[in-house]
Order: C-alpha cells, then structure tokens, then sequence
C-alpha cells in the first residue's frame, strides 16, 4: 500500500509541477489542482497508514492518527477557495486582455 | 480579561470583518466608521498586549482550553506583541488613507482588509506551525483581492502571477509540515523544538523538512532566487494596500527569525542549517534592490524596491542570530516598514498633481506642493539611511551589531554601499519629479488631498523623525524582545509547562 501511495503522490505532483510550468493559465490551474491532490494525499500518509481503524483514541484500542485529517481537511477547503479565486482572476484576465498568457508582456 | 488580552487583536478585525460583510448594503459612511472604529480598537488591543507582554512573561493563549501540545496555542512576548502593534498602527494609517475614495472603487474592501489584518495579527501570534499556515492563507487569501482591487489589466496580471506564485509556496509549506508531522509527530513550534532536541542520530528526514520550511519563509520574505514577485506586485497594488503589503514581507522574516531561535538552533540536526548560504543570499537580495531602485521608472516601482532592500538587509540576520543582532534588527524592521508604507502612499499623491506624467521619472508640470516636496524629501532620508532621522540610527544599529560577527567586512561593504545607490537613485529622481519642470505644460487641476490622506501621508512621513526623537524607548524595547526571543527554554516551559516528560507520545513505527 505504501509503495501504492507513494508512485501516486509522485506521479501527481510531477504532472502537477510539469503543468505548473506552462504558459497558459488553465494549465497552470490544472497543475496546482493536480499539485495541491498530491499535497494533501502526503498530508494524510503523514500519519502512517493504516487499514481498517476508526481515528478515535481509546485506551488499548487499535486507531489511525486523526490529526493529518483535520490537517488535511483544512488544507482541501483552502486550496479549493484558492482556487476557486485563481480561476476568477484568470478568466478576468482573458476578458480584460483577449489572452490568456501568465506572463505579463509575453503573449502578445 | 487580562487572560483573553493575546486572542484580541485577532478576533476585533474578524468581528469587524463579519459585520462589515453582514452589511454590505449599508453605504460607504458606514463601512468606514465600522472599519476606522475596529482599527482603533486593534490599536489599543494591541497596545495593551504589548504592556501586558511587556512585564516579561510569555502570554499563553490555549484555544478551547485543549493544552499544548494538544491544542492550539497563541504565544504573546515581547516580539510578538510588538509586532501587533506596528500592524494596528500601519493598518489604521492605510484605512485612513483608503478611506478617502479608493475603498469606494470595487466591492468588500472594508471587509477584505479587516481579514487581512486578521491573517498578520494571526501569523504573529500563533505558536503553532499548522496555524502559522492557517494564518498566512487568509493573509494571503485576502491580499489577493486587496491587489486586484481598482481593476485594471496591470493589477490582474500582477495579482495571477502572485497568486500562483504563493500557492506553489502553500503547497511547499504543507509538504513540510507533512514531513515535520511524520518525523516529529508534533507541529507545535515549542514541541518541535523539544523533539529536535531529544532527536537521534537518523535526521536527515527532519532537516529537509526544516530546510523545505526555511525555504517557504524566504518566498514569503523574498529572498534574492524567490523575490522576482515581489516588485511587481507592490507596484502594481493600490497605494493604500501597497502600504499595508509593506508589513508582509516582514511576517516571513519574523517567522524564520523565531523558527530559527527557538526550534533549529539550539538542536544538534539543524543548528547548521541557515550557515553559509543565507547570508550571501540576502546580501545579494540587498544589491539587486538597490540596482532595481537605480534602474526604476517610477516612484511606486522604488518603493516596492526599497521594500525588498529592506527585507534584504534583514535576512542577513537569521543565519547568525545573535542577541544584539536581532535586537537592532527588530528596530530596522519596526522603522523600513514605515519608511516603506510612506513612499507608497506620497508616490500615488505625486502621481495626481502631475497629471498625465503621473510618477514616472520625466519631466513634467511642476507638482507646485511644497508640503510634498518636504514630506518627499523626510521620506527618501529616512529610507536612504542618511542622518538625522530613523533609518540612518536602525543602519547604524545594524552595523554595529555585525561588527563582531565573521561577516562584518561583507555585510559592512554591502549595506554602505546599497545605500550609496538607493541615496543615488532617490537624489536624482526626486530632482526630476520636483525640479525637472516643463514650462510649457500647464499644472493638471489636481483633486484635493483630502483629510484623511493629508493626515494619514503625515502621520506616516512623521514616523522617521519621532522613531528617531524616541529611538531609545523603542530600541530598548526591541533589546528587551530580543532578549527574551534568545531564550528559548522559557518560552518552551511557558508553553508547554515545566514538566514536559508527562506529555503522552504515540510510538511511531
């Protein structure tokens, strides 16, 4: 499971960073989507992995680290607000510039 | 009460925050009256922290009553109560200014700018790793909307690339709270650094997680690599935001310099790791603001360049944290933000009295203002680091302190010489918007500054004379707040109480 975890937390934040880097905004929220998945997936492993256990702590009783879930509860509704508003101010730009080029000068 | 004074300066904002978004319909009169009144009342909260902080205890807020390490904590001492309080005052001085008819140009300004001072108060206060990037999110998250506020294709573009920018950075402080989590099994700043210390001999795990976190509040704080955001975004934000903005930087500063102190320090796995790169780093910061300022077509560009300079200068600090050396550097700090926040607002009002040739360095009508002539003139000496006023005692202060240290002959070279190109840049384009007049152009019919920013452009051009006529108070304070900064076993025990073997750790596979 770990080796599991571990190809897909990589394979994410690689698409995520290669997509980071073009030069057109959907793109680039694309890879900050991708990037921010891969994120909150290590987020959650931080805890170590286990099957089949509530995250309550009981005395004696077999559970899962429910911290990295509250951390990582958080950090999702944050980078959904976030990115919610990077797609506002993208589709502002377009409307306001005709391009939807990141970079300042280039484009056109 | 004394016991709920930490959690003030945070929840006035936010309860301003809300009423002002409950009543959006309400008009602009009242907008502001809410917005000015809850600045006012961070004032005096924060003030009253910084007395409370001042006797020499640490301030322990625990959030829902749950005990550190377990909950939440805010932890109020001296530097983090002073910190409010430059953030309150600076708040309160922008609102002031905006309130003359920016605030007016798009929707929830009020609001967004409660919640943004919601984020810094926060940022300063929390003793929580997790919350400290809880904070920054609605720091930034609000700062977002503040830059693109006013409209216009330059204040988008800046605001996408900044905004992308600080995401990738969000996803960076995760990471790294991820890995300090899974090594450590605590985010709490005082756990951390007591774990860091009972560590054994396998950290290569935690000091990447460390290294990853250094490398989040150096974007924050714009280190020279990370700090190509920084001038364009400054100088495209509105002038009343840009000034606040001129705080932001500091907040990445503040938090590496406590990070530092308190958690990596002292512990065997990362006391070394700052060494040797950070300085050079930050140095190097420091000349490519000053060659930026000589290079800047703007007045509104060199400011946001002598913010970075000044961000610069000061994370040359850090990597060898000494006890005077952060005692002068808090008073730099205290005195560049202002210095910095009143080039902003003196720059948009140049730009007005000089109509089309707005504040760009080129001949145009005569500004005909000799009040803004002279605020200019305190304002580019206080921020070149010339006599008498605040920024040639925080340069000196800083000097002095790095006289001893192995870098001196760098740092001396450096900083003086900076600050011969900063001088240079502000001599020459000060003679041009003020001097280089076009006589044939006649002098645009300018609006009236109004009160609010004719008082909030003098309160803050004010503040490098009165830093400089009561530099000893507020240098004392800043060598008391260090002080206490360098002694981190007492801020460990105030947080987690004296007996900390009782904590009851999960054994980690």
């Amino acid at each position: 499971m770990e080796a599991l975890l571990a190809i897909a937390i990589g394979t994410l934040t690689a698409c995520g960073v290669f997509l980071l880097l073009r030069a057109r905004t959907f793109a680039v929220v694309l890879g900050l989507t991708l990037l921010s998945y891969a994120v909150n997936l290590f987020l959650f492993a931080s805890g170590r992995l286990v099957t089949g256990a509530p995250p309550l702590i009981r005395d004696g009783a077999f559970y899962t680290d429910p911290l990295p879930q509250a951390l990582v509860l958080t950090a999702i509704v944050i980078g959904f607000g976030m990115t919610a508003y990077l797609v506002m101010l993208a589709l502002r730009a377009l409307a306001e510039s005709g391009d939807d080029h990141v970079d300042a000068g280039g484009g056109k | 009460m004394t016991a709920h004074a930490p959690i003030l300066p945070i929840l006035i904002p936010f309860a301003a925050a809300l009423v002002l978004m409950a009543g959006t319909g309400r008009g602009l009169a009242f907008q502001r009256g809410v917005g000015l009144a809850a600045a006012l009342a961070g004032i005096a909260a924060a003030a009253w922290l910084t007395l409370l902080a001042d006797r020499g205890e640490i301030l322990v807020y625990a959030l829902g009553d749950w005990p550190a390490p377990f909950g939440i904590v805010l932890a109020a001492d001296r530097l983090a109560a002073g910190m409010t309080l430059l953030t309150a005052l600076l708040a309160a001085v922008s609102l002031l200014h905006a309130g003359h008819g920016f605030d007016a140009r798009g929707r929830h300004f009020h609001a967004l700018f409660q919640l943004q001072i919601v984020g810094l108060q926060g940022a300063f206060l929390t003793g929580d790793l997790f919350n400290l990037f809880v904070f920054f999110e609605v720091m930034l998250l609000a700062s977002y909307a503040l830059l693109a506020h006013g409209g216009g294709l330059a204040r988008t573009r800046a605001g996408l690339a900044y905004v992308v920018l600080n995401l990738a950075g969000s996803a960076l402080f995760l990471i790294a709270l991820g890995m300090l989590y899974g090594t450590l099994g605590t985010l709490n700043l005082a756990d951390v650094a007591l774990r860091l210390n009972g560590l054994g001999d396998d950290f290569a795990p935690v000091r990447l997680a460390a290294a990853l976190l250094v490398a989040v509040f150096a974007l924050k704080a714009a280190l020279l690599p990370l700090s190509f955001w920084l001038p364009m975004s400054y100088a495209a934000a509105g002038a009343p935001v840009a000034a606040l903005f001129a705080i932001m930087t500091k907040v990445g500063i503040v938090a590496l310099l406590r990070v530092q102190v308190v958690a990596f320090a002292p512990a065997a796995a990362t006391a070394d790791l700052l060494a040797g790169w950070l300085m050079p780093l930050a140095l190097a910061t420091v000349l490519f603001a000053a060659l930026g300022a000589l290079a800047a077509g703007r007045l509104r560009e060199l400011a946001a360049w002598l913010v970075l300079g000044s961000a610069g200068a000061l994370l040359a600090v850090p990597a060898l944290a000494g006890v005077d050396l952060t005692a002068a550097a808090l008073y730099y700090l205290v005195q560049s933000t202002l210095a910095g926040a009143a080039f902003f607002l003196l720059a948009e009002r140049i730009a007005e009295r000089r109509g089309n040739a707005s504040d760009a360095f080129q001949p145009g009508p005569a500004p005909a203002a000799p009040w803004l002539a002279l605020g200019f003139l305190v304002a580019a000496v206080t921020a070149a680091g010339l006599p008498p006023f605040s920024g040639f005692i925080g340069k000196l202060m800083l000097l002095e302190a790095f006289r001893g240290t192995p870098a001196a002959t760098m740092v001396w070279t450096v900083l003086l010489l900076a600050g011969f190109l900063v001088m240079a840049s502000l001599a020459r384009n000060g003679s041009r918007l003020f001097w280089d007049r076009k006589t044939d152009l006649a002098a645009p019919a300018a609006p009236a500054a109004g009160w609010r920013r004719g008082t909030a452009i003098a309160l803050l051009v004010a503040a490098g004379p009165l830093l400089a006529l009561f530099a000893r108070p507020v240098a004392d304070y800043t060598a008391r707040a260090a002080a206490q900064l360098h002694a981190p076993k007492a801020y460990i025990a105030a947080v987690l109480g004296k007996d900390t073997r009782s904590i009851w750790r999960q054994r980690r596979p």
